[in-house]
């Protein structure tokens, strides 16, 4: 069955390495549902956040493809269910409707929104959650003259990972350590791809 | 000065040599041991090609008639001689023909680092003359490719590139040189090798376990099959290869690029596999009951269908690219690593042991092959020239010894299937893109990889005609390449699917040749043309005989097909032999 899944890849700085990635999917026309690239918890490695849908057995040949790129050190993927996930949204109302027509306080309350600029002409409030929620807020805020929307990447924290510090090192010794070559195929007890 | 600038080898951290970016790119070359380079000047290589003005005592620089036929060139070199090969393409259009070499280096896994040229950095972006933007346009065909803008980071970068290429799985590099770079000066330390990238693992440790699972398997097999590809030969594994299947007692068949790792004559090579392989190893895949499979991919032309590929069997799968386990048929032991590692390994835990009654099924199915398409291919005695019986006449006159390039087609079919080998890095071919117009530049780069040895190209008259401009290359470096046309004059495969599948109707397969031996006449090449049965061997042995490049064109049958055959869709049980 399809289902979405995060991919977490850890990667060095590099130009170019992003088409090198986005690349194995569009070859595959898997449509990518967020992408996202940030600084990692280990200095000078890269982190994306990759959300698509897709069956198990295609996420991990991906995850495969993907490590197999020269500058990429690991790739894990993960259900919902085995990460913290959050997506954040901005949504620019016009400050009068939202003054007459709608309690803006009970809207700051009850989906934990957060006014972020307020002007004569617009406000602009921001959320910060799952899906569901984001897409929740836009929907009640749409009769009411919205004027735009936006929302970020997702960003994810894997439940079970340890960060990256420590495989990093042993990425970096010259013989490797017997852990990391840690890769179903080589122990398929233990858990593979979540740290 | 000059002195200084001709011995920059002799830098070092502390007593560093000022000199320019192209001639930092040279001697990455020398100290990785590079002797021959396959090249296209241009404007935007131009400081490189001035370096190599002071190199040519040290590197040889093979002039090409078109990109494509350079790199190319390079790997037959790389093929010939298990080295990398070297290409330099100038920006632009000439780094753009370079792509369908990398593509082909790429899923056949060929080590090649090819430098080109790039318009000054201040112009990357402005649709520059000749700017093209080659690092994205090569990304999903290299392994890795680098731009470099700032020349103080080429010996670094090239000493990544030749590491890139030639370990772990092999394949083509790419660096992308900005003419800036190429005249900059720096101050050069000199040149260390690299043998560690830390987000990169060619060499997986093996993992034992997995070691002692597959003996086991192998063990208890009644019924076990060896298939084996081109990764027992880029491993330089033959010898362990060997000792495993002797030890075991296990037949052995080869994909299309795993061809010559193995002797032909070995009484455990059973065959090809795949779409145009033999009856018996590809209706036995499916009776076998432990599959080993080493250093080879599960192609679409190996497996056929895949819902009906050994069903039966246990797999035990070695490869190096941990992305080729399970990606088209699942494992039951994985075993990641060199098989130059793994091979002993497993041989020390296998029992010595012989399959008689099984290696003979394979016989009985030989036999009956044998009968139904081989023995009229090979030995006609009437009837128009069979491609089988030119290749059965080249193997009595060469005695396996020599190399054979083949390009695309019918004629690669028979080549492959007919043709003997003795010793490893012989077949050379373009399996997985099957890229017609292969054969002659790579023929070209065989003999330069492999100087002492026969390079027979094999080619038809379709592929021939797609780089045939390359024969200005074998006029001008004076390289010694026996080109054998087999002409049917047709595009034969495509006819052929057009004649079993799409009721012989013959859609723009029909192909006028010039002629060849005319041809071939204008650059100084000898040659030969033969329709007539009794002249064949006889025509054979001229070519051979001469010291120089030759051309034998044999008219061969017109729409003569070739079998066995797993149709499209089919799977490899149902192959038809005719």
């Amino acid at each position: 069955m399809k289902q979405e899944y995060t991919i977490t890849v850890y990667t060095e700085n590099q130009v170019g390495l992003l088409n090198r990635i986005a690349i194995i999917f569009s070859r595959r026309k898997i449509n990518i549902d967020s992408l996202n690239v940030s600084p990692s918890e280990a200095e000078g490695i890269h982190r994306f956040t990759i959300v698509i849908n897709e069956f198990e057995e295609v996420v991990r040949k991906l995850c495969r493809q993907i490590e197999r790129q020269v500058e990429v050190l690991k790739a894990y993927f993960n259900t919902g269910d085995e990460i913290v996930w959050q997506e954040l949204a901005l949504y620019k109302v016009p400050t009068d409707e939202v003054a007459e027509k709608l309690q803006v306080e009970r809207l700051l309350r009850e989906f934990g929104a957060r006014a972020v600029v307020i002007r004569k002409d617009y406000t602009i409030f921001e959320t910060t959650g799952h899906r569901e929620e984001t897409d929740k807020l836009l929907a009640v805020l749409a009769p009411y003259g919205l004027i735009e929307f936006v929302r970020s990447a997702r960003v994810a924290i894997i439940k079970a990972s340890n960060g990256f510090h420590e495989k990093l090192k042993e990425f970096e010794a010259v013989e490797p350590a017997s852990e990391l070559i840690e890769n179903e195929f080589l122990n398929k007890q233990a858990e593979v791809f979540s740290m | 000065m000059q002195a200084e600038l001709t011995k920059p080898s002799l830098a070092t951290p502390e007593h560093p040599i000022e000199i320019s970016g192209s001639q930092a790119v040279l001697e990455a070359f020398i100290a990785e041991g590079v002797d021959t380079i396959f090249g296209y000047p241009g404007g935007a290589i131009m400081p490189i090609y001035d370096a190599l003005y002071d190199y040519h005592d040290k590197l040889k620089h093979i002039l090409v008639r078109h990109e494509q036929g350079g790199i190319h060139a390079g790997q037959g070199y790389a093929r010939s001689s298990g080295r990398t090969g070297v290409v330099f393409a100038t920006s632009g259009p000439g780094a753009t023909n370079l792509v369908t070499g990398l593509a082909d280096a790429l899923i056949d896994s060929t080590p090649l680092v090819c430098i080109t040229g790039q318009v000054f950095a201040h112009l990357l972006g402005t649709d520059a003359f000749q700017e093209t933007d080659i690092i994205n346009i090569t990304t999903p065909v290299t392994k890795w490719n680098y731009q470099v803008t700032d020349a103080t980071e080429i010996p670094q970068v090239l000493a990544k590139a030749f590491f890139i290429a030639s370990t772990g799985r092999p394949g083509p590099v790419l660096i992308d040189i900005a003419k800036n770079a190429q005249l900059q000066k720096f101050s050069y330390t000199g040149y260390t090798k690299c043998d560690h990238i830390r987000s990169y693992r060619p060499r997986p440790i093996v993992r034992k376990s997995y070691i002692e699972e597959a003996a086991a398997l192998i063990n208890e097999a009644k019924k076990p099959f060896v298939i084996f590809g081109q990764g027992v030969i880029l491993g330089r594994a033959e010898e362990e290869f060997k000792a495993f299947i002797e030890k075991a007692g296990l037949p052995a068949a080869w994909t299309i690029l795993g061809l010559s790792a193995l002797p032909t004559d070995h009484p455990q090579n059973v065959g090809m596999l795949g779409m145009h392989g033999n009856y018996g190893p590809n209706v036995l895949t499916n009776e076998c009951d432990v599959l080993i499979a080493v250093g080879m991919r599960f192609d679409d032309r190996v497996t056929g269908r895949l819902d009906k590929y050994a069903k039966q069997a246990k797999l035990i799968h070695l490869d190096i690219d941990p992305a080729e386990i399970d990606k088209n048929v699942k494992s039951t032991v994985p075993v990641w690593g060199d098989c130059k590692e793994t091979l002993p390994m497993l041989t020390a835990l296998v029992n010595e042991k012989k399959h008689t009654e099984w290696l003979n099924t394979f016989h009985g199915y030989t036999k009956e092959e044998h009968e139904i398409v081989i023995d009229q291919e090979l030995h006609p005695t009437s009837g128009e020239i069979t491609m089988g019986e030119v290749v059965e006449a080249l193997n009595e006159l060469t005695n396996g010894n020599a190399i054979i390039v083949t390009d695309v087609g019918q004629h690669q079919m028979v080549a492959c299937r007919y043709a003997k080998f003795n010793e490893s890095k012989s077949n050379i071919t373009s399996g997985g893109l099957g890229t017609m117009g292969f054969a002659l530049p790579a023929a070209i780069g065989a003999k330069f990889g492999a100087p002492h040895r026969e390079v027979v190209a094999i080619i038809g008259d379709g592929g021939f005609q797609m780089t045939l401009q390359e024969l200005g290359t074998i006029m001008q470096a004076q390289v010694s390449v026996k080109m054998l046309i087999l002409n049917n004059r047709f595009l034969g495969m495509v006819r052929q699917w057009q004649q079993l599948f799409h009721d012989k109707r013959y859609s723009f397969v029909d192909i006028q040749s010039p002629d060849y031996v005319q041809l071939v006449k204008a650059y100084g090449i000898e040659g030969n043309s033969v329709d007539d049965r009794q002249y064949l061997k006889e025509a054979l042995q001229q070519m051979l005989d001469s010291k120089e490049s030759y051309l034998l064109e044999v008219m061969v049958g017109k729409e003569d097909n070739v079998f066995p055959m797993v149709p499209q869709g089919c799977s490899v049980s149902e192959i038809r032999l005719k």
